[in-house]
């Protein structure tokens, strides 16, 4: 009975206290990491997928370089990892008072993203020429599959690295708070990460 | 922002080492070796470079240790995953 009456003079719905740091950082941060744990199950699920199909059926498939053109995506490859050192050049640049500095790496990196995503559309076009379609049995729809959410991510990825170098000109963002270049940052490492495995396992296996 | 006050690691070090490892993993893909080495060979390869990008370009090796197990925790989860699906496909 004590007990209960002291809870009902203890307000336990309210914020958190001091003693409880969470996981020590701030929160759009930890929710990204959080969204990166969902996306790291999603595109689990497209590769496992990918490779129990192939695993069962090895005739559906073909060798690396005999139908994609791998020279094509190598240099697709080191672009994005490219972008990857821009990004977080940019964060480095901001992190040190650089303000200069994390505009034009920002713009680098807009750049070399969407020369990505470019990059890949013309892939798709050569392959659609020669007759690789998405319904070309299990072979076309698992590497559409794959190779184009990629694809999306990296888009969506570049749209949000224009709305932050938009936010980087207006001033938005300082040594002492410059959450949005780390958090789009992050997402933007992931999608460079993602790619590294489903370009050895994709286009090299 | 929580403290992030420490040295800048060495990032254009890693990434000439990325460019390096998918150089190598080019020249490996391509080697008159059994498709098994090369598999095993080409997904260490890869490991170790994602590996890279997590741990110094999204600097997780920065980062507290809860939120080092947090970025970890589905890599455990996604093994289950594939391993069910395996189980359940009709071969």
């Amino acid at each position: 009975m004590a007990h209960a009456a002291a809870l009902d003079h203890e307000d336990v719905m309210q914020p958190p206290r001091d003693c409880e740091p969470g996981a020590g950082v701030y929160n759009a941060k930890l929710g990204m990491w959080v969204f990166l744990g969902s996306e790291i199950m999603f595109f689990t699920a497209l590769i496992g997928a990918y490779i129990i199909l192939r695993v069962a059926h090895p005739s559906s498939f073909k060798a690396p370089g005999e139908v994609l053109a791998v020279s094509i995506t190598a240099v697709n490859t080191f672009l994005l990892i490219c972008s990857s050192v821009t990004m977080v050049k940019a964060f480095a640049s901001v992190q040190d008072g650089n303000l200069a500095g994390l505009r034009k790496w920002l713009i680098a990196t807009v750049i070399i993203g969407a020369s990505f995503v470019g990059i890949q559309a013309y892939e798709y076009q050569q392959l659609i020429a020669k007759g690789f379609v998405p319904s070309e049995g299990l072979y076309g729809s698992t590497f559409y599959t794959m190779t184009g959410f990629h694809g999306f991510h990296v888009t969506v990825g570049v749209i949000c690295l224009i709305f932050v170098t938009l936010r980087a000109f207006q001033g938005r963002y300082t040594a002492k708070d410059h959450r949005g270049v780390e958090v789009v940052g992050l997402y933007w490492h992931f999608v460079d990460l993602v790619w590294i495995i489903l370009f050895t396992i994709v286009y090299l296996i | 922002m929580e403290d992030t006050k420490h040295t800048h690691p060495n990032y254009v070090g890693v990434f000439i080492a990325l460019g390096v490892l998918t150089g190598l993993e080019l020249f490996v893909a391509f080697l008159p070796w059994s498709q098994l080495t090369r598999v095993i060979i080409l997904l260490v390869l890869a490991v170790w470079k994602a590996v890279m990008v997590g741990l110094y370009y999204m600097h997780l090796r920065y980062e507290p240790k809860r939120l080092r197990w947090l970025a970890v925790a589905p890599l455990p989860l996604a093994v289950i995953m594939v391993y069910v699906v395996t189980r359940e496909y009709r071969w």
